[in-house]
Order: C-alpha cells, then structure tokens, then sequence
C-alpha cells in the first residue's frame, strides 16, 4: 500500500516544524537517558544501599543459656525469654505527661526515671530489665518513639536459696558471677546465631539473603546434687544455726565412693532470683571458699600416721596425765584419764595423747601424711574461689606447733578439703577426685592415702566416738553404724584464741560396715550455751545422715539399734513446719 | 521449520509460567516456614516455662511446708519401719 498516494496523510507541514518537534522529543529522550545513567550507573551503590536499608534486616538470634539440673533431672537454672525496655537518645520524644505516666507503668519515682532518660549514649541503653507481660503491653500501647521492648532472656532459679550457694547467679548481662555458673560459663552460654533476611512492605519476611547461622543453644550441665538431700541439709542446718544462735555455718553431703558432692549448704543464705539486695556476705560459698582450723577433727589422721608407720597399734596404752608440756606451751584435756588406748584417745578427743602421739613423728613425717591427705592443696572441685588452706613446710614448724597441729592449731582447712580427706577412711584408705557433676562409677580413679588396715582401723576408732563413753553420743542414726569425729576449737581472733569463740564441728560417715555417705557440719560461733562439736554440729549431722541414708535406701548395718533406740535414748525429733 | 519454532515457543512460555509458580510456591512455603519456625520457638518458650513452672511447685521447701501443715504428715518413728532384706540383696 502506497500511503504517499493517499491525500489525506499528504505531509503538508513547514519542514521547520518537523525539526522544531524533532529536536524537543530528542532533548526530552537526552534528559530521560541522562537521568537513567545518573540512577543507574553513577549513583547505584548509594540508592542500592537504602533500598537494601529498608527491605532488609540483620537480625541476632539470641542463644538460650543451658539449662542447670540436679543429678535426677530437678531444674535448678532456667533462662526464660522476657521482655525488657530500652531507649534510643537520638529518637527519644516523650511529653512530661507521657513520663508521668510511664513512671506509674514502671513502677519508679518520676525523678529517677528522668536521670534514667536524661543519659546521652550513643546507640541504645536499657531503661528496665525485664518488665512484665503487663508493663509491656502497656508502654507499647503509650508509641513513645525512641522506646522499644527487647526480647532477653533471664535467668530464673526454682530452687531459690537451696541451693544457691552451689549453682550461683548470672548478671543480667547473663554472664556467670558465681558457683557453677560461673565455672561453666563456657559451656552452660549459648552462641547468638545470625540472619540476614528481605521483608517485603508489610514486614514479612520473604526470603533469606545469606545462610542462616543458627543459634547454638548453650549446654546443659547435670549437677551431682540430690535436691532432696539438699534441701534437707539447707532446713537443718537453718534450724541448728538458729537454735545455737550461730553466726554461720556449713553441711556437705559426699558421695563417698564416686567423690561426688550430693549437697553443700551454707548459712547465711541469699535468694539468687532477687538481684536487687546484692551483699557479698551470704553469698559466699562458706564451705569451699572460708578456712577455719579443724580442731581435734585432725586427730584420726594424727593416729593414721602413727598406726602407718608401726609405732603403735590401736590398742596400744599411752600414759595422759591431764596436762602435758611441750616448750611453754601446756597442753590441757578437758576430761583426763591417766591411761588411755590410742583408740580411747580417738573416743575421747584427748589432747595429750594426740600431741604424745604426733611428737613420736618427725616434723616431716607428719606434714607428709597431712599433705598427702590434701591439706594445703585446692581439693579440686574446680568451684570458683576454692581454698587451698594452709599448712606450712615442715621445715619451719617449732616444737610447739608440731604439737598444737597433732590437735589441729597452726593450720587451716576448708569444710570440703576435710570432708574429702576423711573418704580416705571411708574408702579403705582411697580418696576419690571430688566433683560438683554427676558421675558414672566407672570412670574414676582414685588416689591412695592410707593403706586399707589402717583406713579400717581409724575407722573402727572413729565409730568408738557415737558409742558410750564418747564424744559423739548425739550423732548416731537409728539403724546404722555411724563413724566420726567432733571438733570444737577456738576461733582465732585478731592473732588471739579467744575464749568464748568457738567452731563445732563433725565429721563423720555411715553405714561404718561399708561407708557410702561422709557429711562434714561445721557451725560458727554458737552462742546459746552449748558449743561441743558433738552437742552443736552433732545432731545435725544424724538428722541430715538419717534422712538421706534414707532417701538413698541404704540397708541398715545395725538393725538392732533401731528399736533400742528407741526405748532408751530420746530420739531426735523431726522438726514440725522445718527451718527456713 | 516455523512448526518447530511455534513449538518451541509454546514451550518457552509454559516455562516461564512454570518458573513463576515455582517462585510463587517458594514464596509461600517461606512463609509457611517462618510461621511455623516461630510457632516452635513459641512452644519452646512455653515449655521452658512449664518447666520453670513445675519446679517451683516441686520445690522440697514448698513440698516439705505443705505435707506438715496442710496434710498433716510426719516422718515415722524408726520403731514403725520394718525393713525388709530382698533375698538377693548384696
């Protein structure tokens, strides 16, 4: 078809016209295109970057911390997801009225709560942490801009104080302060995890942009605590320390053929759930962490050392006048009797014969013996802050204290390094590496101290002191054959023994057939009277090692005891409502 | 020669169709995943609570306090215990 016949399309147009039109559509195509390139090319990284700023995110995936249990699996540490409030100071737009009422919300004065506001960080900081369901609902519903809730996790422990001396806390930052939470922080912290993702308008997330990096939740960690002996050992020593009107005190539970620590409480205690009344004091870990000087509780090793090298036998008689001189130091018993057997002198808790006995040893010889039974050595529970004690070199000793060591002056001790040394006797003369994590049997080796004669020997003398006639009358348990040893000693204050200060202590094991448990009680300053080792840490020794022989079903080794128990002696009472 | 290339087109087309249902279905499994992703997020908060929840029921210091006073419970005297020896026992 020819177009240019057709007389209506017949072009008839001032060819300037054509060339007017021609050159203004080519200048609006320039413009078009230049614009393009400055879009496209030259300015892309820039608008890439705020398109990018906007559909997409760089989200943290927070790990949860591990969880803490005792060795049946009862929860002793959880981290829950909370919401908490945080502010960003370069955002921040809130009316007077609105800080009013967000004062009320949060529950703070409104002065404190202006401070709080008035900080100028760069980035954020947290206004509260963590509110509650209900205090969150409520300041989203206020749209301050510049406030935001962040989801964190917290740290919750259901067992409260029980056990908190053992498990410890977190800071708020979730990072393990004391006990185990602190000694496994590594393992017990997660890894935040990391997603890069585009959303589309409405904030859906559409699709992932680099491969996620999942958060690595934290491990778990079973502890080798039995909760319920736990909390029985928490309520008695709570009851003893309040009928004795002490300062303090402490209880450990052993396992004593896996080394595995089944309690440790102390008093005084804190709460681990509130954070606000933070007082170094009860949150120490009296037992592994403070040393005291163990009294006569050091005799059975005194007679292990002795028995050890052949220089008496149990049945050997020692001259013990009612005192005894060793330099200008005089050294007294509280109940002599002229002649005594070196098991007699366990029974009894005699000085004289102690120290008669440690001075038949050269300074080395005893040290070594003490050394070998973990004095002056961390007892390697791997619990923060664990002591080492003291115990000086032999070398050094005078005459004096090598005769005020024999009963247990001059060197120093934690509750768990004593408790530990005595498994040597419960465990035919093996010491079983301590641990606060649950155990298979299979997988320990333990260390040999004494030989199995004498760890049977010092035994057989320890059970001597819960039978007539010796120090412990008050630590037996219905049932079972209990060995032990009681100490009182005075505190040292300010370079001084004073007087009117004492530690009770005891520390003993059950059934003495076949020792399973060992429970060390150590009780600081009793002040209602009695103060004997014996008397004081004694019968919360029995109630603790009663209960949990129990809970354990340990098979009675002295079944006969029970009822004549029963007939003769008064039993020790179950306390009614427990200690708090 | 222009059959094969009809055919072809066709097929071209059935592609690209088929290519935009893909990238709808990924789409919405996405979302799907997220969803559900975030449900079991939801539950596992949840149980963790539960967990936090029952352990404090559990608590021996609430448990002991509750059996005394509320169920009137005591500890029997060791003269009402009788043990029994299992034949086998070590």
């Amino acid at each position: 078809m020819n177009y240019h016949s057709r007389k209506l399309l017949k072009l008839n147009l001032a060819p300037w016209r054509m060339a007017a039109l021609g050159s203004l559509l080519l200048a609006g195509f320039t413009v078009v295109a230049g614009r393009a390139l400055y879009l496209q090319g030259l300015n892309t990284d820039y608008l890439q970057g705020k398109g990018d700023a906007v559909a997409n995110r760089n989200l943290t995936l927070p790990a949860q911390r591990g969880q803490v249990a005792d060795r049946h699996g009862q929860l002793l540490a959880i981290s829950t997801p909370v919401e908490s409030l945080w502010a960003r100071p370069t955002e921040l737009r809130i009316s007077s009225a609105q800080r009013a009422h967000l004062a009320r919300v949060l529950d703070v004065s409104p002065l404190e709560l202006e401070k709080k506001l008035a900080r100028r960080t760069r980035g954020e900081f947290s206004v509260q942490r963590p509110v509650t369901p209900e205090q969150a609902a409520k300041v989203t519903a206020m749209g301050v801009p510049g406030l935001h809730l962040r989801r964190e996790f917290r740290r919750y422990y259901p067992a409260g104080e029980v056990a908190a001396h053992v498990v410890g806390f977190t800071n708020v930052d979730d990072l393990g302060q004391e006990g185990v939470e602190r000694a496994y922080q590594d393992w017990l912290a997660g890894r935040d995890g990391r997603r890069q993702v585009q959303r589309d308008r409405r904030g859906n997330t559409i699709r992932d942009l680099v491969p996620i990096k999942t958060a690595q939740v934290g491990g778990n960690l079973a502890l080798s605590l039995d909760l319920n002996i736990q909390y029985l050992a928490h309520r008695e020593l709570a009851a003893a320390i309040a009928t004795h009107k002490a300062k303090g005190g402490s209880v450990v539970v052993l396992d004593a053929k896996t080394g595995e620590i089944l309690a440790l409480a102390n008093q005084p205690i804190f709460n681990p759930n509130n954070r606000r009344d933070y007082q170094p004091g009860p949150m120490r870990n009296r037992a592994v962490i403070d040393t005291f000087e163990p009294g006569s509780t050091i005799k059975p090793f005194v007679a292990a050392a002795v028995l050890e090298r052949g220089l008496f036998h149990p049945e050997s008689v020692i001259e013990t006048p009612e005192t005894f001189r060793v330099g200008t130091k005089l050294v007294r018993d509280v109940h002599p009797h002229p002649l005594m057997t070196v098991s007699e002198i366990i029974q009894k808790s005699s000085n004289v014969g102690a120290v008669k006995m440690a001075m038949s040893l050269t300074p080395q010889q005893f040290w070594e013996v003490l050394h070998r039974s973990g004095f002056g050595e961390k007892p390697g529970s791997g619990f923060p802050g664990e002591t080492a004690g003291r115990l000086r070199d032999a070398g050094t000793w005078k005459p004096v204290e090598h005769a005020t060591m024999a009963y247990g002056y001059g060197l120093s001790v934690s509750l768990l390094q004593l408790s530990r040394a005595y498994m040597a006797f419960a465990n035919d003369g093996e010491v079983m590496p301590l641990s606060f994590l649950r155990r298979e049997s299979q997988e320990i080796v333990g260390e040999r101290v004494f030989s199995p004669r004498v760890a049977r020997e010092v035994r057989a003398m320890m059970e001597t002191v819960t039978q007539e006639g010796g120090t412990g009358l008050r630590t037996r348990v219905p049932g079972y054959r209990v060995a032990g040893k009681t100490g009182t000693a005075h505190k040292l204050v300010d370079g001084r023994y004073a007087p009117d200060r004492y530690l009770s202590s005891f520390i003993g094991m059950a059934p003495a057939s076949n020792p399973r448990l060992i429970i060390g009680v150590v009780i600081d300053e009793p002040s209602g009277g009695v103060y004997y080792g014996g008397s004081v840490a004694g019968p919360v020794f029995a109630q603790v090692m009663a209960a949990s022989l129990r809970q354990l079903a340990l098979p009675p080794d002295a079944p006969e005891t029970a009822t004549r128990m029963t007939q003769n002696t008064k039993l020790p009472v179950t306390r009614a409502g427990g200690g708090a | 020669m222009r059959r094969l290339n009809a055919i072809l087109a066709l097929v071209v087309v059935v592609c690209a169709l088929a290519v935009i249902q893909a990238q709808h279905r990924s789409r919405t499994y996405f979302v799907e995943l997220e969803r559900l992703n975030k449900e079991a997020h939801a539950l596992d908060e949840q149980w963790g609570q539960l967990k936090l929840e029952q352990g404090t029921w559990a608590n021996p210091a609430r448990v002991d306090t509750l059996a005394r006073t509320r169920l009137g419970l005591v500890a029997p005297p060791p003269d009402r215990v009788r043990i029994e020896a299992l034949p086998d026992a070590p």
